[in-house]
């Protein structure tokens, strides 16, 4: 059994009459994404600051690797901050200080890095999260999209092992969203660090996270994976989670995964079922697009192909939601497998003349001295039964999937 | 049920006892609090990284400071000069004119009035500011960030008030005997080599030690009362927000100036 690296050991915390926690038990996991859902005021954000040692529980105890945080001394609680970075719901960016001086604050203060190295590490994660146009503003100066990259930017400067998120997407556009969320898990991946987030972004939290935890009225109301949320039984949480997720994908503007959910029971579970029913599934590769062209660009790109397909099926009576990061499920009622194989070929025929030409457009600013790179887009066609259960539907047509488009690089390179 | 059974159990009346009791430990606790308070951001001025925070900060409390501490010296010397030439002409000790302006400064004006102007003048801004600083988090993210609050924004404070006070007084000091010159010899006509060497003949470095051990401890109380109050706003309990920071500055600049009296007058005793 995985040895968790955070656990809370029947944490109470109240403040004043009111029990935010109450005897909480919970594990967070080395390497993986933890999400805390909740409603508004349900001690999620209190949570998080308990492992930072921001508070301290009234009764119970929070654990960093099996130590109490609370009876670390000095020394190590020192070394077990230089580990967490946190990021803050309302940014708490420094308002007398530049975007610059703010992101390289933690570097000057607590590192004895020479200004030329402080200044290399401060433009590179500037780049990244394309905030060189912000750099001698004041936090007042900028959105609260710009602000909230800023914070975001400044959690990330040294590199830490775990990070502890709060509300990290609050106030971005759907696009600027997805991309934080693109680039938690990139930066996860490539520095290996936990994440700890409080999100309400569903789906998109989902799909990036590993473990779900759902706070219900100072309790943990769930906790687990994706998968094992689907099936949650409790009307309460599930009635909350649906009314997050909403009627459309704010990414792609395609129907949620709840309305397209029932859009799918209705049809095939309806009075007159259709004899002839089919669904294609389209992905593109996204972990290898972000690594040419960023996050920003590359939902961009899935962006592009989303409302592509919406356009492009809708009015044929199809209906398309996102199932996972970069993979749409489209279901074409009255289409049998061989005329669904034609509109997908029509569809690709398009999308290299028409969208693959956009992308590149789009693309050209961001790559910039590096404007080679490949765009693979696939999709799988398969046959429909009633029986056929959305993920069964999605694993058949994993298994038939091939490239159905391609831009390559022009440069021959 | 249990929730309607509690609406009937009535807390008993605090009686005028049990008022004076709580008041006792608020007050004790508050002191404990600032003087620990204070401990740590005095050790804390000595560690690393501290110079450049200190040098700010000697800009804003000390150098910003001047003009105000400046002017209203000359004010002081001069309304001094004024009340005192008439009241010694009775005795017909006009000659001592220099001495008594010059000791009324040294020993007293001098460092409570400057102590008075600076917080007003900064002492107030240090509790407005770190009260912002507590209210919109960025306390917290200092210690997320590995870097101790009170090191970072406490000690600098403390550290320029201990250097600016005296400075400050000093220059109070020179330019009210200038304001006693301007009124008493320029406009009165008293004899300008009587004023000087009078001055001159009047002080000694303990009059002028004096002055400077004052300051010194209205420096600590000052910086140290403005920077608590402002430091631990978000504890109040008349307030939240914005309204708590108001009241910490108006907490911070009213204690700082009758805890000036207070200690003025037992560091005099001490000294006499």
């Amino acid at each position: 059994m995985e040895t968790p690296l955070i656990e809370f050991v029947k944490v109470t915390k109240r403040f004043g009459d009111k029990t935010v926690l109450n005897n909480i038990d919970l594990k967070i996991y080395g390497n993986q994404i933890t999400t805390i859902i909740g409603k508004s005021g349900t001690g999620k954000s209190v949570l998080l600051k308990h492992i930072i040692g921001l508070l301290e529980p009234d009764e119970g105890e929070v654990l960093f690797q099996g130590r109490a945080i609370n009876r670390m001394n000095r020394k190590e609680k020192d070394a077990y901050k230089s580990r967490v970075s946190y990021l803050f719901q309302n940014n708490a960016l420094f308002d007398s200080m530049t975007v610059f001086e703010n992101v390289a604050f933690p570097l000057i203060q607590t590192t004895d890095l020479g200004k030329r190295e402080i200044k290399e590490r401060v433009m590179k994660r500037m780049e990244e999260l394309e905030l060189t146009d912000a750099l001698d503003k004041y936090p007042s100066e900028l959105s609260g999209g710009m602000q909230k990259r800023v914070a975001l930017a400044r959690a990330l400067i040294t590199d830490p092992e775990i990070v502890l998120f709060d509300e990290p997407t609050t106030g971005q556009d759907p696009i600027r969203k997805n991309m934080i969320l693109s680039m938690i898990t990139h930066y996860k991946k490539k520095f290996g660090f936990t994440a700890v987030m409080i999100s309400h972004d569903i789906p998109d939290v989902f799909f990036i996270s590993d473990r779900i935890i759902i706070l219900w009225d100072g309790r943990i109301g769930f906790e687990g994976t994706y998968e094992e949320a689907k099936k949650v039984n409790i009307p309460l949480i599930d009635e909350f989670l649906r009314s997050l997720e909403g009627f459309e994908d704010e990414l792609t503007g395609l129907i949620s995964r709840e309305v397209f959910r029932v859009r799918y029971s209705t049809i095939l579970g309806g009075p007159v079922v259709p004899l002839k029913v089919s669904a294609v599934l389209f992905s593109i590769r996204i972990s290898l697009l972000e690594e040419t062209i960023g996050p920003q660009k590359t939902m961009e790109v899935l962006r592009m192909l989303g409302e592509y397909i919406n356009t492009r099926f809708s009015p044929i009576g199809a209906f398309s939601a996102r199932y996972s990061r970069d993979e749409i499920l489209t279901i074409f009622p009255h289409t049998d497998v061989e005329e669904a194989e034609q509109l997908v070929y029509e569809f690709a025929q398009e999308l290299k003349d028409k969208v693959l030409a956009n992308i590149k457009l789009v693309s050209e600013k961001k790559v910039g001295e590096e404007p080679c790179f490949d765009i693979h887009i696939h999709g799988g066609v398969v046959d429909v039964s009633s029986s056929d259960t959305i993920d069964q539907i999605v694993e058949k047509a994993r298994a038939r999937q091939r490239i159905i488009a391609i831009h390559r690089c022009e440069n021959g390179r | 049920m249990e929730k309607a059974g509690k609406e009937f159990i009535k807390k008993p009346p605090f009686t005028f006892f049990q008022k004076i009791g709580q008041g006792t430990i608020r007050f004790i606790n508050t002191l404990g609090g600032i003087t620990i308070f204070f401990f740590l951001s005095f050790i804390n001025i000595f560690r690393r990284k501290q110079i450049r925070e200190i040098i700010n900060q000697v800009y804003y409390i000390g150098a910003t400071s001047s003009l105000i501490v400046m002017l209203v010296a000359l004010f002081t010397g001069m309304v001094l000069g004024l009340q005192l030439f008439y009241t010694l002409v009775k005795f017909g000790s006009v000659g001592a004119l220099g001495s008594a302006i010059s000791l009324s400064l040294i020993r007293e004006l001098g460092p409570v009035l400057t102590a008075i102007m600076i917080t007003a003048r900064a002492g107030s801004a240090m509790t407005a500011e770190i009260g912002i600083l507590r209210i919109s988090e960025q306390i917290d993210a200092l210690y997320t960030m590995r870097i101790n609050p009170v090191r970072y924004l406490i000690s600098p404070r403390i550290a320029a008030s201990i250097v600016s006070f005296p400075l400050l007084t000093s220059f109070f000091d020179i330019v009210g005997m200038i304001g006693g010159y301007i009124t008493g010899v320029i406009l009165l006509g008293t004899n300008g080599g009587t004023y000087l060497y009078r001055i001159q003949a009047s002080i000694n470095m303990v009059d002028v030690r004096g002055g400077f051990i004052k300051s010194i401890v209205f420096a600590i109380i000052v910086s140290t009362i403005c920077c608590y109050q402002g430091y631990y706003c978000h504890t109040r309990s008349d307030g939240y927000g914005a309204k708590a920071v108001g009241l910490a500055t108006i907490s911070a600049v009213v204690l700082s100036c009758v805890m000036i009296l207070i200690a003025d007058y037992v560091v005099t005793s001490f000294l006499m």
